[in-house]
């Protein structure tokens, strides 16, 4: 029963919440690098990475230091103590160490991939998605570790497929005949609109 | 004159959001209201001006290396007040903007202004600039908020503008405007017409 919840809870964070199409999260990195499928690729899975890693240590430091009487683990004393309007602060030191680390790790274990994402891993601290992965956690309250890794690793899946998706299509584009003033932003403005559209077709399915 | 050209610069010839294309994330999230986009739009300009203020003065002191986290941290602590604010002052609003008023702190816009023009450049101008660009910003949040809700729910700030005879004639609310696509097709039209009028931002 409980795996059946986790996969749900996958399947929705990955097609209903998807982070672009629902939220508009991660627009940024989006437009400016799904010029190739190939780049997108790698920016996609760099992505899912650290959105794996992020979202559960957040949701420790949240629920054992953050949340009002978290800190109650270390004493009668400390149990109404409310540091919730510090976690912005946490979360994003969170995140930028952790694209920290993954960038170390990566440039240790596998100087070829280092060098295909180049620049793009250093941007991923700034990625909305990051960081509202977090934040969407907070609110959602979800009851263990374990479904807020399903959480963050579904929303990355979903980011992936989204900028995969836009990137073959503006590679098609090159060879269509758009309006002078819609090229280039404009149009994929229009096409994220559309497919975020189609992506609605996914909103009445309970799971 | 350059100051002049520093404030009024970003509202049409380099706007944020519809040129330089910064802080998509959530100036498309928000807008399905005017009222959120009017908050947002004012949260922003704040954030904006007044980091780029702080980070102007200590732009001498900061290690290039570390200049993110630095970064990072300014802004994190004005969103915080400004997110503090809003929940004291505003509290129907900021439960409406949810996560996006924490998203300030990661909006490209925030940031592409500290790391172009705050760094290398003297306080009273960088706060131009930052209202500028929050300006601009602000401009493009409003238009799109505006037609979505007119389109979308026939009010203006929560008061009916469209009369109920129209209603009784067979017109209807479009509630597509409502749903967040829309946000990004209005916003593609008003590319489409800025860049009608400004040719040389075509591109190719």
């Amino acid at each position: 029963m409980y795996n059946m919840e986790s996969l749900n809870l996958f399947i929705k964070s990955i097609f209903i919440d998807n982070m672009i199409f629902a939220y508009f999260l991660g627009m940024c990195s989006y437009l400016a690098v799904s010029k190739t499928v190939k780049t997108s690729l790698g920016l996609g899975i760099a992505v899912t990475f650290v959105l794996t890693l992020t979202v559960p240590v957040n949701y420790l430091l949240e629920n054992y230091i953050l949340k009002p009487g978290a800190l109650s683990w270390l004493g009668e004393s400390f149990a109404d103590v409310d540091l919730s309007f510090l976690s912005l602060i946490f979360f994003i030191a969170v995140v930028a160490s952790m694209v920290q680390l993954v960038e170390m790790v990566v440039e240790r274990f596998s100087p070829s991939l280092y060098a295909s994402l180049g620049i793009f891993l250093p941007l991923i601290a700034v990625n909305c998605a990051i960081l509202g992965g977090s934040l969407f956690m907070q609110q959602r309250a979800f009851d263990s570790v374990g479904t807020a890794t399903v959480y963050g690793f579904g929303s990355g899946i979903g980011w992936l497929l989204a900028i995969v998706g836009i990137a073959a299509i503006r590679e098609k584009l090159a060879y269509s005949n758009v309006p002078a003033p819609l090229k280039g932003i404009g149009i994929t403005f229009i096409i994220t609109g559309l497919m975020g559209i189609a992506f609605m077709s996914f909103l009445g399915i309970k799971l | 004159m350059k100051n002049k050209e520093i404030l009024l610069g970003p509202l049409s010839k380099n706007n944020p959001v519809i040129v330089q294309v910064l802080g998509i994330c959530s100036a498309l999230a928000v807008t399905s209201k005017l009222e959120p986009s009017i908050v947002m739009a004012l949260s922003v300009t704040v954030v904006v001006a007044l980091a780029n203020v702080v980070i102007s003065l200590l732009r001498n002191t900061i290690p290039n290396s570390i200049r993110i986290i630095v970064q990072l941290v300014v802004v994190a602590a004005l969103v915080i007040v400004v997110d503090q604010a809003l929940k004291a002052f505003a509290y129907d609003v900021s439960k409406q903007l949810s996560v996006f008023v924490g998203l300030i702190i990661t909006n490209c816009i925030v940031m592409g202004r500290l790391e172009a023009f705050a760094l290398s450049h003297k306080p009273w101008e960088s706060f131009l600039d930052g209202i500028g660009n929050g300006i601009g910003y602000g401009l493009i949040l409003i238009i799109v908020g505006f037609f979505r809700e007119l389109l979308g729910s026939g009010t203006l700030l929560g008061f009916q503008v469209i009369p109920d005879i129209c209603y009784e004639w067979g017109y209807q609310n479009n509630g597509l405007m409502i749903l967040p696509p829309m946000a990004l097709i209005v916003s593609a039209c008003i590319i489409w017409v800025h860049r009608i009028y400004n040719k040389d931002l075509q591109e190719k």
